[in-house]
């Protein structure tokens, strides 16, 4: 088997406030190979934004990666010192993030800013540079690149400009990209644009794509594989159609039965009970028992490990027929 | 573009205007200007004589238009107390006021900019800490108390430095210049660092802020997300970022230290035309004061429109809008 693009081993992040340290992450692994995408969903604060962040280096003070390890291609990423870490960023994973109209420099010319990318990671020069950011803009589906090139990103609109960040987030040839909700911020007509742009160009540079969203339509339109994240840990993790028809975690059915469909009738949607818990006051054992109408007392002291069930993996004592059986 | 700058530069008339209104109307209201011309013991009729030689007599909408008139072509008539024409009184005397404008603005710019991004950079250091604590000490101290500490610490107790007036001066056509001598130099250094003082200190809050809030923007996020070195993100990206708002008061600053160069061309005896207008003002010579009030308010103005223009050419945004008025 080769060696995945992307590698996750027990990951774990901690953010250091003035009373405690908060744990956002807490044991995530997970394995994105070349071209494939992986969806990773779930509601706010389960860490899905913050893992990205961490992969590419980004957590900043006071949080840190307190635990495990991170390989991209084999080579361990997690702890290289800061100008070594810069030097992956843009140009072996490439990052998207969420609003695209913020995430451009508004006193440059889009051209600038990519030409600026492109000399940072690749030995070119400044004309080789342009024309590759040229072809860039015209991969990316901007038309007329060579005279919009020079266009300032106020005078693009939403959709326009996420073109742009992905030209940005490519411009190296990256081995990973990163996509921080790219579509969120964005009209629907425009979402699913991005949505195959993003797909059409991990299918065409063999570029493994960690998608980050909480909308479950966006994951099963892109996505190879899905990962259902709970309060900073990975619940289900499978092939998406899998999961999306037959989920196992309870979460991850509360989760898909939250889904409205046209075919549905006028039955209410599902609610999941509760909230996610505050970081400071995760319960003990599994972190989603208190909501989980399967709750029994193991699942109050033990805490799940994700254990494989058929192409699924998942953390649920409920499942865990081994172990029972042996008890 | 060019509507714009012809918009801006009617609005800018309209202020002078306004301005010579009031100037105008000091005239009217300090007391009679008669009084302040004749000895005590002139006779009513001789009196009479003067108010009519001056046009004293006619009607006030007719004395305002010739006022104006003469305004607009840089004529401010005549000082009560130096018999002189007031605009040659005040040509004599601006050089020495921009020069020093200038220097402390300068001072002000390079030194507020540096330490700011230092500040907003290396936020837990011993040096910006010190540089918090001056910045403390410059916006808090009256312009004149430091003006009498630096004489007090330069001038009096080390002798290093003139405690007044300009030094040597050379003249170019009608501009006299300090910045060519020794001496000149060596007279404009403490002026400068009191009237720049406030500026500086202002000008390194305010960089410290902007930067610190544009280094939390989402562009800055995604310039490190693409592997940027530091340094183009610091320097290329946020400060220019940075600066925006820093051009802004920094160019109407640069007003209020001519307006403010009262202050320490009073303490050092700086004979600028900030010294000239405090001498009027004893003397009661309404026509300095009347053109001091237009010459500051023209200045106002022009830095005004200069900062707009400047506005457009650092940040694209405004350019579009600009085009297309709504």
């Amino acid at each position: 088997m080769t060696v995945p693009v992307l590698s996750v081993r027990n990951l774990e992040v901690e953010f250091l406030t003035r009373r405690s340290t908060l744990r956002a992450i807490n044991g995530v692994s997970f394995d994105i190979a070349k071209g494939e995408v992986l969806g990773v969903v779930g509601e706010s604060g389960a860490g899905k934004s913050v893992t990205g962040l961490a992969v590419i280096g980004l957590i900043d003070p006071p949080g840190r990666i307190s635990g495990g390890e991170i390989y991209l291609s084999g080579t361990r990423i997690d702890h290289l010192p800061p100008e070594e870490i810069r030097r992956v960023r843009g140009k072996r994973i490439g990052m998207i993030f969420q609003d695209p109209l913020t995430s451009l420099n508004p006193l440059y010319r889009i051209g600038d800013q990519i030409v600026e990318t492109i000399r940072t990671h690749l030995n070119l020069s400044e004309t080789a540079a342009r024309k590759r950011a040229i072809d860039l803009l015209a991969e990316v589906g901007i038309p007329a690149p060579d005279k919009r090139i020079d266009a300032y990103p106020h005078e693009f609109s939403g959709g326009m400009r996420q073109r742009v960040v992905i030209a940005l987030a490519i411009c190296a040839e990256p081995e990973l990209i990163i996509a921080d909700e790219p579509t969120t911020a964005l009209d629907v007509s425009v979402q699913a644009q991005i949505i195959s742009l993003i797909k059409r160009l991990g299918r065409d540079h063999g570029t493994a794509v960690m998608l980050v969203t909480h909308d479950m339509g966006v994951i099963a339109e892109t996505s190879d594989r899905v990962a259902v994240m709970y309060s900073g840990r990975i619940a289900e993790i499978g092939p998406v159609q899998d999961v999306v028809q037959n989920p196992l975690h309870p979460y991850a059915k509360g989760l898909m039965g939250a889904i409205p469909t046209l075919a549905g009738e006028e039955k209410r949607l599902v609610q999941i009970p509760g909230s996610m818990p505050r970081l400071s006051a995760i319960p003990p054992g599994c972190s989603f028992n208190p909501r989980c109408a399967f709750a029994f007392d193991r699942c109050r002291v033990d805490r799940p490990e994700p254990l494989k069930q058929g192409s699924h993996a998942v953390a649920c004592h409920l499942y865990d027929t081994a172990k029972e059986t042996a008890a | 573009m060019l509507a714009f700058t012809l918009r801006r530069a009617i609005q800018a008339i309209g202020v002078m205007i306004a301005v010579g209104v009031i100037a105008f109307s000091m005239f009217r209201f300090a007391g009679d200007p008669v009084n302040q011309i004749v000895s005590l013991d002139t006779p009513a009729a001789e009196r009479e004589a003067v108010r009519k030689s001056l046009g004293l007599d006619d009607p006030v909408p007719v004395q305002f238009a010739r006022y104006f008139g003469n305004a607009a072509q840089f004529k401010f008539g005549v000082s009560y107390q130096f018999r002189q024409p007031v605009s040659n009184l005040l040509m004599e005397r601006m050089p020495a006021t921009l020069e020093l404008a200038a220097c402390a603005t300068v001072l002000a710019m390079v030194f507020g900019i540096l330490m700011g991004v230092y500040s907003a950079l290396r936020r837990d250091t011993i040096l910006t800490k010190f540089f918090q604590a001056v910045s403390l000490i410059g916006i808090s101290l009256p312009t004149f108390l430091i003006g009498i500490l630096l004489i007090y610490l330069f001038s009096v107790t080390l002798g290093w430095l003139p405690s007044f007036g300009r030094g040597d001066v050379v003249r170019i056509g009608w501009w006299t210049t300090g910045l060519l001598t020794l001496s000149g130099l060596k007279a404009l250094i403490m002026p400068s660092i009191t009237l720049g003082l406030f500026q500086m200190t202002l000008i390194m809050r305010l960089v410290r802020a902007e930067m610190l809030e544009v280094l939390r923007t989402d562009y800055i996020r995604f310039a490190r997300a693409r592997g940027l070195t530091t340094r183009a993100i610091h320097f290329g990206h946020a400060l220019k970022n940075t600066l925006v708002p820093v051009i802004t008061v920094a160019g109407l600053q640069f007003g209020s230290v001519i307006a403010f160069a009262i202050i320490t061309e009073t303490v050092f005896q700086w004979p600028g035309m900030g010294l000239l207008f405090v001498q009027a003002v004893q003397n009661v010579d309404i026509p300095i004061m009347a053109a001091y009030l237009l010459m500051v308010s023209l200045i106002f103005v022009t830095i005004n429109l200069v900062v707009d223009i400047l506005y457009t050419v650092v940040d694209p945004r405004l350019r579009s809008t600009i085009r297309r008025p709504a």
